[in-house]
């Protein structure tokens, strides 16, 4: 169980995450998304302890997570290529973790060769080190080396890009087992609509750091997502109250330096939309 | 060509390293300065210190080991040098013929630091031999041959760049003969010195490497043209990967773990080699003041302060930047499931066992006396016993990534030096100086290199009151580092 207790995070004046109360069960599988800059990253590496919260804090398992760290036996996340070692070939990345999370080699072995299909046989044997692995590739070693250790909480940012269609769809298997028969909970986030709402039991979104939305998936939920996101949405009760927040027009106005015309006029849309 | 310049020169003044303040770069200029006067030191001191020794005519003798020069040069340039390929791609579709490019793309190499840097031996060490009568035309012609035997060594450089066999038979050879002149079976120098001789007697005889480099110069030319595409000569080199146990440090638990992995970044990556080396280098520092030949150097005081750095180049050059040699994938360092401690440890001993390998290499300055070698065997108890946590901690304060992958801005670094890391110079080196200094001065030199030796000692009972501190420190520092290596080197 995660639960999220006022967490905040501003840079200088700019309030790029702000969500009051939030609940993830356990064995949930979570999925985030949101246009650029709309606080999904900032959110999981909050979640990782690697930036502070400006307010609040998040209770993973019963660990506040900026204050110990003993949430990180149970936590493996992947963001991006940081979270590789580029010197290293697939098979050394992969012990590593393991020893790190107290798995021998022999068990971590035993877990690699249930991913043979999704390797593909470009990843083990390759006599490659990391680094010059294809992006694709590189993502499939860092999403799998997530699971080593059988971590009970599991967070992947954009996991679907940059994977070949063969993957996308085996990934999602993969991520589907994780929660259902594992209780593994995991936290997805991505662009694509479609993917989230195959994967994931639950979907928040996420606009300019606030949650718009937070649907339980059914068949309708990707429709009512791609009209979200064309902006032609019926506003829902919590949408009406985050957009007529005293603040939405100042941020909007700061944020117009970091995009483009058109993103601004649509949060012009947005705001006149409760009138209608 | 004129577009081509410019666009050097702006990648050359907006490199970060260049954009620091003024009072790092008048900083900066001192430290070049330094060091150009110690290499000058070197070529200049080349003549004497063979003279001194004894061991024939210095012209000759340099001559005589002129070919192993060539070979670590070609060593170094191997390993070290990057090839120009990088820059080239963006030129692929512009409207730009080929032969411009890649004419281009050879010069550059030619102003690489690897070929002027030789300068600083060979202009000295000439112009000593010119003042000591030697003739001024043959000396020239002399060093006019070097010089295009040391660029003829950067185009066979740029053509072997993708052949590792060829390289791996040179080593081979290089290494066996040097082997065999060692155990005195061949002397591979008796058949290379006539040549090197040759050029310092006859001037006609630079021709040779003059058309040797031309020869050289034009294939590289032919090679580069014929293989510019993405698939061919523009691929980034990718070495063959082979996965590396170690397990027999796997008894040592987690610190086993990250021995290993430090090992792999040390060996795997081009950065972190030049630590390595530059290690190495540090070893022949004490040279400058255990021979005697420059008078400032002969204060006492002196010897500590070659002992701490011959013992410690590793130290130095590697543990400077620690926690930054991790800084690619720190991300990943902070959420995974690590103990601060035993991260920071590992790096502790990594230090610890190189500065034991160094003062076991060092056993030769036994030659300059007992003494000399005394010098690197307590300036490395206190390497071991204070400066090892000193540079981990200063460390934390670095906040510079590093790109493993570039042997670029291995020194200079803008923010390798803050107030905090200056202030932290002042126990590493003048602390030791100082307490033999006063030691010294009121009882007897044994005395005084046991009292250093002794400060080393107490320094390290004291480790895990250390390592606590240390540890509190990165904490306190990582949301600031994180954020910092987020920025790309």
């Amino acid at each position: 169980m995660i639960t999220v207790h006022e967490l905040s995070k501003t840079y200088k004046d700019q309030t790029v995450l702000n969500i009051p109360h939030l609940d993830i069960p356990k064995g949930q599988s979570f999925g985030l998304v949101g246009n650029n800059g709309a606080g999904k990253t900032t959110f999981f590496s909050l979640l990782l302890d690697l930036i502070q919260p400006s307010t609040g804090h998040i209770d993973s398992h019963g660990v506040v997570v900026n204050t110990s760290e003993d949430w990180k036996p149970f936590t493996a996340a992947f963001i991006d290529e940081s979270f590789l070692i580029g010197y290293l070939t697939p098979e050394e990345y992969f012990y590593f973790i393991g020893e790190l999370r107290g798995q021998s080699k022999a068990e971590v072995s035993d877990l690699l060769s249930n991913f043979e299909d999704f390797f593909h046989g470009e990843i083990l044997g390759q006599k490659k080190y990391l680094r010059d692995l294809s992006k694709g590739n590189q993502k499939k070693v860092g999403i799998v080396a997530t699971f080593i250790g059988s971590p009970e909480v599991v967070i992947l940012d954009e996991p679907f890009a940059n994977l070949d269609p063969t993957t996308q769809i085996r990934l999602k298997g993969i991520i589907k087992d994780l929660a259902a028969k594992s209780g593994v909970t995991v936290l997805v986030s991505s662009h694509d609509l479609m993917h989230v709402t195959e994967v994931c039991e639950r979907i928040v979104v996420l606009e300019k750091g606030q949650i718009v939305k937070d649907i339980v998936t059914a068949p309708a939920t990707l429709k009512e997502l791609e009209d979200y996101f064309s902006g032609a949405a019926a506003p829902s009760p919590i949408e009406t109250v985050a957009a007529t927040a005293s603040t939405t027009e100042d941020k909007a106005a700061e944020e117009s330096k970091f995009e483009d015309k058109a993103s601004e006029d649509h949060s012009a849309v947005n705001r006149d939309t409760p009138e209608k | 060509m004129l577009q081509f310049i410019s666009l050097e020169w702006k990648s050359f003044i907006r490199a970060a390293s260049f954009q620091t303040n003024l009072a790092m770069k008048i900083l900066m200029g001192f430290g070049a300065l330094y060091f150009m006067a110690v290499f000058l030191g070197l070529g200049v001191g080349v003549f004497f210190i063979i003279e001194d020794m004894e061991l024939g005519d210095p012209f000759e003798v340099v001559n005589r080991f002129m070919i192993y020069y060539l070979a670590f040069d070609m060593l170094f340039r191997y390993s070290l040098q990057k090839m120009p390929v990088t820059n080239i791609k963006p030129f692929l579709y512009v409207p730009l013929t080929k032969n411009q490019v890649v004419r281009f793309s050879l010069l550059k190499t030619v102003v690489s630091f690897f070929n002027w840097s030789h300068a600083f031996f060979f202009l000295p060490f000439s112009i000593v031999l010119i003042s000591k009568d030697y003739p001024a035309m043959e000396v020239l012609f002399w060093h006019l041959g070097m010089a295009a035997l040391i660029y003829a060594n950067n185009y066979i450089n740029v053509l072997i760049n993708n052949m590792s066999g060829v390289f791996y038979a040179f080593v081979a050879t290089f290494v066996a003969l040097g082997a065999a002149h060692f155990f005195g079976w061949f002397d591979v120098t008796l058949y290379t010195a006539p040549f090197f001789d040759l050029l310092g007697s006859n001037p006609l005889a630079c021709l040779i490497p003059l058309a040797l480099l031309g020869i050289l110069s034009r294939a590289a030319f032919l090679y580069f043209r014929k293989n510019m595409y993405l698939d061919a000569g523009l691929a980034t080199k990718q070495e063959e990967a082979s996965t590396q146990e170690y397990a027999f440090l796997n008894r040592f638990g987690n610190l086993g773990t990250f021995l290993k992995n430090d090992i792999r970044l040390i060996l795997r990556n081009k950065r972190s080699k030049m630590a390595l080396y530059g290690g190495l280098f540090f070893l022949f520092y004490g040279l400058l003041f255990f021979t005697g030949d420059i008078e400032v150097y002969d204060g006492p005081v002196w010897k500590i302060f070659a002992g701490i750095f011959v013992s410690g180049g590793f130290l130095f050059n590697f543990g400077q930047f620690v926690p930054s040699w991790d800084s690619a994938y720190y991300p990943l360092m902070m959420s995974q499931n690590i103990k601060y401690q035993d991260y920071i440890k590992a790096k502790w001993y990594l230090i610890v066992i190189a500065t034991a390998a160094s003062m076991l290499l060092a056993i030769p300055y036994l030659y300059f006396g007992l003494n000399a070698y005394l010098a690197v065997l307590v300036g490395g108890i206190y390497n071991i016993g204070i400066n090892g946590y000193l540079v981990l901690w200063g460390g934390a304060y670095i906040k510079t990534p590093i790109d493993l992958a570039s042997g670029k801005k291995a020194f200079g670094d803008k923010q390798s030096f803050n107030a905090k890391t200056l202030l932290l110079t002042v126990p590493k080196i003048l602390l030791p100086l100082a307490i033999y200094w006063v030691v010294a001065l009121f009882a007897s030199e044994t005395l005084a290199f046991a009292s250093v030796a002794f400060a080393g000692v107490l320094g390290y009972l004291f480790r895990n009151k250390v390592f606590s501190i240390i540890e509190k420190v990165y904490k306190d520092e990582k949301y600031k580092t994180l954020a910092a290596y987020k920025q790309t080197p």
